[in-house]
């Protein structure tokens, strides 16, 4: 027998429907009513103008460390706007938009960093996970969710998003082969942004693409240009119908670009060269599909200004309401809630101290 | 009623709950076709099929990450590890999302899933399938740690822990699995979580132990009795955390006295935390120092050795006795 090639059963593909400078590839432009091309584009516009505000409440010490999305915003919306609202969304930690679309209130964005654990409280309105620190632990979670959807044959889809850091982990390995095997109606969106902190990609992975990995579990994966919404959107799409007609996971590797920091504690000019920042800069997102619905006559300069004012409000607004609530919370003896379904005698006692002490450091402080 | 192994026994329970409830599966390694290498799942891929009891690969990690994705789906996921030892690659599955998804949905989500999983020594093992670590878990707000001692009490703790809002870790005593057979009724019996009790009644020293560790404690207490003259009130933790210390503080005002009994490394122990509260809730009623019996704090040894690591009835004999000097 001779040496020759496995193929593998699933080969890699890639795509993108917008270039960079917002033309549009007519044979693969999506069909999308001029109403719902105007929401992604309000939405767009309203998680970036929100992703600065926070920049501004944390550099004025209003709330504390958060991580900037700026960059990202084709790459998250495009990916979770496929979903319908029984689904699941089990986000990492940089998908604020993401989390807004799906009905997360800004007020609790802001009381989260605010440091109040209010803020992670879940709307009723969605079935999502909270953000999740760890990086990669949550994309187990997307598939015990589809394992369940499966078990109760449901069609519903659970959808995960990480980073290109994550896929260095070992639960996304685990992940990904427990979706294959139990062909489970999960899709994982990768948000390749470049970089983890101060690692680039190309020193967390040797393969040539994050998409290519899924061949490797016996699943379809496609590398999308990430800053491209339409692509994200149709290959996002795509996955959702797969997994929702019982054909298992996908994964979709979006490529895109961290425009901002890590964290509100992070300084990338100690790690990277601005000029690869300006290169991504002509690459935005927002201002690609600003073009691409001009072009078509769908979007005006006008209602483009009219959004940003709307927003502005909006943002005002929200902030304004936060501000208050943290002024209203910050019971301390709150933070013994949601500990376990009822709370053990022990930790009614430690209650009762914490609330005791608490009280005698106030009163040493208004008479020190 | 039925005279059962603990094994038996744990697969009573895990069959009856999932005919009464069709939210329970169970998922691990071998636990379907091969009924788990202890066959506490025996035959339950027979009855309920292979979307209800279901092989994984194998991934530690993955199995408890999975089964936290079900539970906050509205699942009773019980999940096995095949031994404790292996227990470290889905650490961070419980301590970082298991015990915190209730506090960090503030309410929206809660985790109602049981981890089950073999541990303690003394079954001439390889490495890694003989320790002791309920500490790690007990040490990790928002986890329940549970370890029964006998058939009767495994059948309801397990009950108990399924049916539990919150994530327990169900350590069994592996020593134990088939080391004694006890009654156990074929309808519904359940123990209340958090509670340890009584199982000898005694006035001149209190004894606290659990899992794998009572039967070598009750067998101690009667040696005391025979030999010695001395009653020995014993107690049987079943919960590690939350510890609900009242009735074993109560027993101490009684008797003035108190030893714990533990496989687990001595350091930060079980026993460590017992003598604390001790300190904190019933000094004023010590007679003398409360001594413990525990695992020595050393990687545990191989089979050839344990016999020197394992706490058994001669050492508790002489501790009460040092106690109480006698």
């Amino acid at each position: 027998m001779p040496k020759k090639p496995i193929l593998f059963s699933h080969q890699p593909e890639s795509l993108s429907i917008l270039d960079e400078k917002g033309n549009v590839d007519k044979e693969l432009e999506p069909e999308l009513s001029e109403e719902f091309l105007l929401k992604l584009y309000r939405s767009m516009l309203q998680g970036r103008r929100f992703d600065e505000r926070m920049l501004n409440l944390q550099r004025q010490g209003r709330i504390g460390t958060f991580p900037p999305l700026v960059g990202q915003e084709a790459s998250q919306l495009g990916a979770v706007v496929a979903l319908e609202p029984s689904d699941w969304m089990v986000p990492a930690f940089r998908e604020a938009l993401a989390e807004i679309w799906r009905g997360k209130s800004m007020e609790n964005i802001i009381l989260y960093y605010g440091g109040y654990d209010e803020g992670g409280a879940v709307e009723e309105n969605r079935n999502d996970l909270p953000m999740a620190v760890p990086v990669s632990s949550q994309t187990l979670h997307a598939v015990g969710i589809a394992m369940a959807m499966k078990y109760r044959s449901k069609p519903e889809v659970a959808m995960t998003f990480f980073g290109d850091g994550a896929t260095s982990e070992g639960d996304f390995h685990e992940a990904m082969n427990f979706a294959g095997v139990f062909q489970a109606p999960v899709v994982f969106i990768c948000q390749n942004n470049q970089w983890a902190i101060s690692t680039p990609v190309s020193k967390q992975t040797r393969s040539e693409t994050i998409a290519e990995k899924a061949a490797g579990y016996g699943f379809p994966g496609i590398q999308v240009d990430g800053n491209d919404i339409l692509a994200v959107y149709s290959a996002s799409r795509e996955a959702v119908e797969r997994a929702r007609s019982g054909e298992g996971p996908t994964l979709i590797e979006c490529l895109t670009y961290r425009m901002g920091l890590h964290t509100t504690a992070d300084d990338p000019t100690k790690y990277r060269d601005n000029k690869e920042v300006e290169v991504w800069e002509s690459r935005d997102p927002i201002v690609r599909f600003q073009k691409y619905l001009q072009d078509k006559g769908v979007l005006s300069p006008e209602t483009t200004q009219q959004y940003e004012e709307e927003i502005k409000v909006e943002i005002q607004g929200v902030v304004e309401r936060s501000e208050q609530l943290m002024k209203e919370l910050g019971a301390p003896e709150d933070m013994f809630d949601h500990q376990y379904g009822e709370l053990p005698p022990l930790l009614l006692r430690q209650r009762e101290e914490m609330l005791a002490q608490w009280r005698l450091d106030q009163e040493e402080e208004n008479h020190g | 009623m039925a005279k059962m192994t603990m094994v038996q026994a744990l697969n009573l329970a895990l069959r009856q709950e999932m005919e009464k409830d069709d939210r329970v599966i169970l998922l691990g390694e071998d636990v379907g076709v091969d009924g788990g290498v202890f066959r506490v799942t025996d035959g339950l891929i027979d009855t309920f099929g292979d979307e209800r009891v279901i092989d994984t690969p194998l991934a530690e990690s993955g199995i408890v990450g999975a089964a936290i994705g079900m539970a906050v789906y509205g699942l009773r996921p019980v999940c096995e590890i095949q031994f404790s030892g292996f227990a470290y690659f889905n650490f961070h599955q419980l301590e970082s999302h298991a015990a915190r998804l209730r506090h960090r949905s503030q309410g929206r989500y809660h985790v109602p899933m049981v981890l089950r999983t073999p541990y303690g020594g003394g079954v001439r093992a390889l490495e890694h399938h003989s320790e002791s670590r309920e500490v790690y878990y007990a040490h990790t707000p928002g986890l329940k740690m549970v370890i029964p001692s006998g058939p009767r009490n495994s059948r309801a703790l397990m009950v108990s822990a399924i049916r539990d809002p919150d994530p327990v870790i169900f350590f069994e005593p592996k020593s134990l699995y088939r080391a004694f057979r006890e009654e156990v009724p074929e309808e519904e019996e359940t123990l209340p979580l958090g509670v340890p009790v009584k199982v000898r009644e005694g006035r001149d020293i209190t004894l606290v132990a659990y899992g794998a560790m009572i039967p070598p404690s009750l067998e101690a207490a009667e040696i005391l009795k025979a030999e010695h003259g001395i009653e020995t009130e014993v107690f049987d933790l079943l919960t590690i955390s939350p510890l609900d210390d009242t009735l074993i503080a109560e027993s101490v005002r009684k008797t003035g006295h108190a030893v714990v009994v533990h496989e687990a490394h001595r350091s930060f122990g079980p026993g460590a935390e017992i003598m604390a509260r001790l300190m904190e809730n019933v000094f004023y009623f010590l007679e003398a120092p409360v001594k413990r019996v525990t695992g020595y704090d050393i990687i545990y040894p191989l089979f050839a050795r344990e016999k020197a690591y394992m706490p058994n009835r001669k050492r508790i004999v002489r501790a009460v006795r040092e106690t109480l000097g006698s």
